[in-house]
């Protein structure tokens, strides 16, 4: 009893339970005071405007008609005025208690906007309400009178009479096809419950869409948990679609079809979250599409996601020709097309009988399966005959084999990529296409070009997140995140300043680099050319392909630099092709920018120039100062004791190659020998091995002044455990000189350091001179330099001691002896 | 990557033999250039000599390929030859067989080919000589290449 007789508890349905009840309530009601305010929430949408009616008149009296649905209080806006005959008893009598508890003018407001989405006519939940409101007035239409009353004032604002109109009659129609659910009954409630801010959104997206889906707008006042669960039940997709339509159409004239109260970030989130839904995204990266593309291109490239890109093959024409190939297939059953005034080779597969990949012309090797958008790259990079190229991540073979058709198996190719799995499948098909100027090897891209450098072209199709082919693996839609991309571009930038690297630019033919992603966020594309642009001396170029869409030369806060614009973009729903970014760069000179903060501990991202420490060894033919922030960060991570003084110094004097290689092979090798022990100790032996190069470079005057000057400074600045030097000599007395670039960024990156920069810097002085003493006494190192050392040394406190006693054992007594 | 020892030459030139008889020296010096058969991982590769000038620069497990590979050497170091190789030895093969277009899809997928599918042979071909496939437009196929019949023999079926 005591459940039935609770007069905030609405009774809705056609059910008997809920016939009955509305009598209970409405005699409770009479005696409830307050009936109206607790009930103030649940009142439907038809109530409220009803006391809206009542208490401003029946001027909106039309427009209620119109939209007969109830509207829930929280903002659900039923779709339609929906009489059900049935229900209308059933419903009266609440509706009437209902309208007692008129809700305050805030409610109206709703109301009138949930009308006028109800107007709309689109089947809701609407219905149920609008049965229900219909029901309780019994008398008049469909409860359109008493909707109007409640969404008058608004209404009436906003609506012209004959608009009015229209609406109602929108909703009387449907109300006809409108049908009760228990799921509309329930987010009635919900909407009922939920605080009225929810109420204007909607109303403000029916209003300005005329449209219904009402009950989408509240979401945002909507608790969370109220919405979730809503979502949760099996979300009508059909009606999330109607929703962002409804939305993109208001956004689109923002000023006008707004709602009042509610912000364009609220709509902005909604239709996010919607669209998510729509097309199973995950928020990251529907959030990234949003702020890459104006909301009406959102939708088609949505869209086209979902649909895949039609089959292209691309000729063999080491083998064959388009003309024959065609005839051939079209004979096999192939419906196929030239796939454009672009490309020569190209052809695109509207449909076949046959498998378009086992066909014995395939099988011979006159063609290749490939993508529209993996021929471009090649085609910018247009190598030319006896040329050496590299493609350094070449896995399953497509671009590689088309850069050597073009080539018509002269000259070399250098296959590479990282993934020895998908190097098989670039040994079968360079065999199967004939190609035979190609070298497969299965290196890490970032190693080149000190494994071999100087190639005329190279083209790298670096790894990415894949958010242009979607279409292709839908997964990307949701296992992609801000780490993800992030990790990418720094993977990128990696790759890209060793393809730089590898390239050289005296060539007579070439000098030229693409890069090429099948992704279209700017982390992964813009951003990591300008990066390169900043890095290295390159140039972008045009890239010869006359369509396509512009790179961007600033994005939200970025700014990237003018000849961006060179660059090309690619999109699926504008192209018929998998996103595609492509960049061509010129390089005009084989040195190595060194950076100028190469003193400054702090500069440098590091992450890019990491390689270029680990690995690149630019040949001698290069000159090159090394950037010495390259160096800098790297030895920062790597924890070396390299030597920031080497740097500096090199900087000061014009770093030769010889130094280069010297100091490159000093750090080199420190690195390699680089433990806890020895970074500790290490630094005293890297300054020595560093003054020890720059001697035998023959430079060892100009700069060993700055050494020492450097190293006092950095001496001052901070104890370097001395033991390192030990280390460092021997390894520096084993290298070889020939490395170039990494030794200058080990010391950029010593320089850098900012914790061990001290060490750093005590190590770089020390270890010149224990390096230049190490090399000329064979195993007296610390001879003539101890002095300056020790003296050096002395400025440092003890700690660097201790650790000395640690390192090798050899070498420690003149350490300890010069440390003093 | 090596070059090949004197066995392993000849072994793999006595295979290649049954298929193109004296043309082997045709391979080796052709107009466009010096080639040479290299040996690596147990794979004969033929490559020209100027990628292997760029070749030697890539250490020996970070190569996977280089030019064409010819065939392996096997455990017991039998040569065995491979498809790839077939565009070599399509323009030097000494006996031929062509089959008729029908037969050719079979013949693709790994059957073997009765002598209704064959369209021409070349004359005297003796019985398990090797040979070389083509179909009908001198395209070489892949597949097997020993015929059980000699051309003889097989004109007496027709006959």
């Amino acid at each position: 009893m005591g459940r039935k007789l609770d007069p905030t508890k609405e009774k809705r349905g056609p059910g008997r339970k809920a016939r009955k009840q509305k009598g209970a309530e409405t005699e409770l009601a009479k005696f409830l005071p307050a009936g109206g305010d607790e009930n103030s929430k649940r009142l439907s949408s038809r109530a409220r405007k009803r006391a809206a009616k009542r208490r401003s008149g029946s001027a909106e009296a039309p427009e209620m008609k119109k939209s007969p649905g109830a509207k829930p209080l929280p903002g659900k806006l039923p779709k339609g005025a929906v009489q059900t005959p049935g229900k209308k008893e059933a419903l009266s009598l609440f509706n009437v208690a209902r309208g007692k508890k008129r809700p305050a003018p805030t409610h109206s407001s709703e109301e009138e906007e949930e009308e006028d989405s109800e107007g709309d006519g689109v089947v809701n939940q609407g219905d149920l309400w609008g049965s229900e409101d219909s029901d309780a007035d019994m008398i008049d239409d469909y409860g359109a009178d008493s909707n109007s009353e409640d969404e008058d004032e608004d209404d009436g604002e906003e609506l012209l009479p004959i608009e009015r109109a229209a609406r109602k009659q929108k909703a009387q129609e449907a109300v006809a096809g409108g049908q009760w659910s228990e799921e509309e009954t329930d987010e009635e409630e919900e909407e009922e419950q939920a605080s009225a801010g929810s109420g204007p959104r909607e109303d403000e997206e029916s209003e300005g869409g005329l449209q219904i889906n009402v009950e989408e707008e509240e979401p945002f006042v909507l608790p969370p948990a109220g919405e979730m669960e809503q979502d949760a039940q099996a979300p009508d997709l059909q009606r999330v679609h109607k929703r962002i339509q409804d939305i993109v159409g208001v956004l689109r004239d923002f000023g006008t079809q707004r709602e009042e109260g509610r912000s364009r970030s609220e709509y902005l989130q909604r239709l996010r979250k919607d669209l998510a839904t729509y097309y199973s995204y995950g928020d990251f990266l529907l959030g990234k599409l949003m702020d890459l593309f104006p909301l009406s291109e959102l939708v088609e490239f949505l869209e086209a996601n979902e649909v895949p890109r039609p089959i292209t093959l691309r000729t063999n024409t080491l083998k064959t020709r388009r003309r024959d190939l065609a005839q051939a297939l079209i004979n096999r059953g192939v419906n196929l097309d030239p796939l454009g005034k672009w490309s020569k080779t190209g052809l695109v597969v509207y449909d076949s009988s046959v498998p378009i990949g086992a066909t014995p012309e395939y099988l011979a090797g006159h063609y290749m399966l490939q993508g529209a958008s993996s021929m471009l790259p090649v085609m910018a990079l247009a190598p030319q005959e006896h040329e050496r190229i590299l493609d350094m991540c070449c896995a399953p073979g497509g671009k590689t084999s088309y850069i050597a058709q073009l080539m018509k198996n002269t000259g070399v190719i250098l296959a590479n990529d990282a993934n020895a799995e998908r190097l098989k499948s670039v040994v079968g098909n360079l065999h199967r296409l004939g190609v035979t100027n190609a070298i497969i090897s299965h290196h890490d891209g970032r190693q080149f070009p000190k494994v071999v450098g100087g190639f005329d072209r190279v083209l790298l199709d670096a790894p990415c997140s894949g958010t242009g082919i979607i279409s292709k693996d839908p997964a990307v839609k949701t296992n992609k995140d801000e780490k993800d991309i992030l990790r990418c571009a720094h993977l990128q930038k990696e790759l890209l300043l060793s393809a730089i690297d590898s390239v050289n630019a005296t060539s007579k033919t070439g000098g030229y680099l693409v890069y090429c992603t099948c992704s279209i966020m700017v982390e992964e594309n813009e951003w990591v050319v300008d990066y390169a642009l900043k890095k290295r001396n390159v140039r972008l170029v045009p890239t010869g392909l006359d369509f396509g869409q512009e790179g961007f030369t600033r994005f939200r806060e970025r700014r990237f630099h003018p000849t961006l614009r060179s660059t090309r973009r690619f999109y699926p729903h504008t192209h018929n092709m998998d996103g595609f970014f492509i960049a061509k760069f010129k390089k005009f000179s084989n040195s190595i920018p060194q950076s100028q903060t190469g003193n400054s501990a702090t500069s440098t991202p590091a992450n890019p120039d990491l390689p270029n420490l680990n690995g690149q060894v630019t040949p001698k033919s290069e000159s090159g100062s090394i950037p010495a922030k390259k160096t800098g960060q790297a030895k920062q991570r790597l924890q070396k004791q390299l030597h920031p003084k080497k740097s500096s110094s090199q900087k000061q004097n014009g770093i030769s190659k010889g130094m280069d290689a010297e100091l490159s092979a000093v750090s080199s090798v420190t690195k390699a020998q680089v433990s806890s022990k020895l970074q500790n100790s290490s630094q005293p032996a890297v300054t020595a091995a560093v003054a020890r190069e720059l001697k035998e470079a023959g430079k060892l005057k100009q700069q060993s002044p700055e050494l020492q000057s450097s190293r006092k400074a950095a001496f001052r600045k901070q104890r370097a455990p001395r033991k390192a030097m030990d280390t460092d000599l021997p390894a520096a007395l084993s290298l070889s000189k020939t490395q170039a670039t990494p030794k200058p960024e080990d010391r950029d990156q010593l320089v850098g350091n900012t914790t061990g920069v001290e060490k750093v810097k005590q190590q770089v002085a020390e270890q010149p001179f224990k390096k230049a003493a190490f090399q000329k006494q064979n195993g007296t190192p610390k001879g003539p330099k101890t002095p300056t050392v020790s003296s050096c040394s002395s400025s440092r406190p003890p700690p660097a001691k201790r650790r000395k006693s640690q390192s090798r054992g050899g070498r420690q007594p003149p350490l300890t002896s010069v440390d003093g | 990557m090596r070059p090949l020892t004197e066995e392993e030459t000849r072994v793999m030139f006595e295979k290649i033999a049954k298929y193109i008889g004296e043309n082997l020296q045709l391979l080796v010096d052709r107009p466009d250039g010096t080639y040479c058969f290299r040996l690596h991982n147990d794979r004969v590769y033929y490559v020209s000599e100027k990628i292997l000038k760029l070749a030697a620069n890539i250490s020996g497990d970070k190569l996977v390929s280089l030019g064409t590979c010819f065939g392996k050497f096997t455990k017991t170091h039998k040569f065995r030859l491979h498809i790839t190789a077939l565009d070599y030895l399509a323009p030097y093969a000494k006996y031929k067989v062509w089959i008729k277009p029908g037969a050719e899809q079979s013949f693709l997928y790994g059957n073997h080919v009765l002598k209704s599918g064959l369209g021409r042979i070349t004359e005297n071909t003796s019985q398990y000589q090797g040979v070389v496939v083509y179909s009908m437009a001198d395209v070489p196929l892949v597949g097997s290449h020993s015929i059980i019949k000699t051309t003889r023999t097989l004109c007496l079926f027709e006959t």
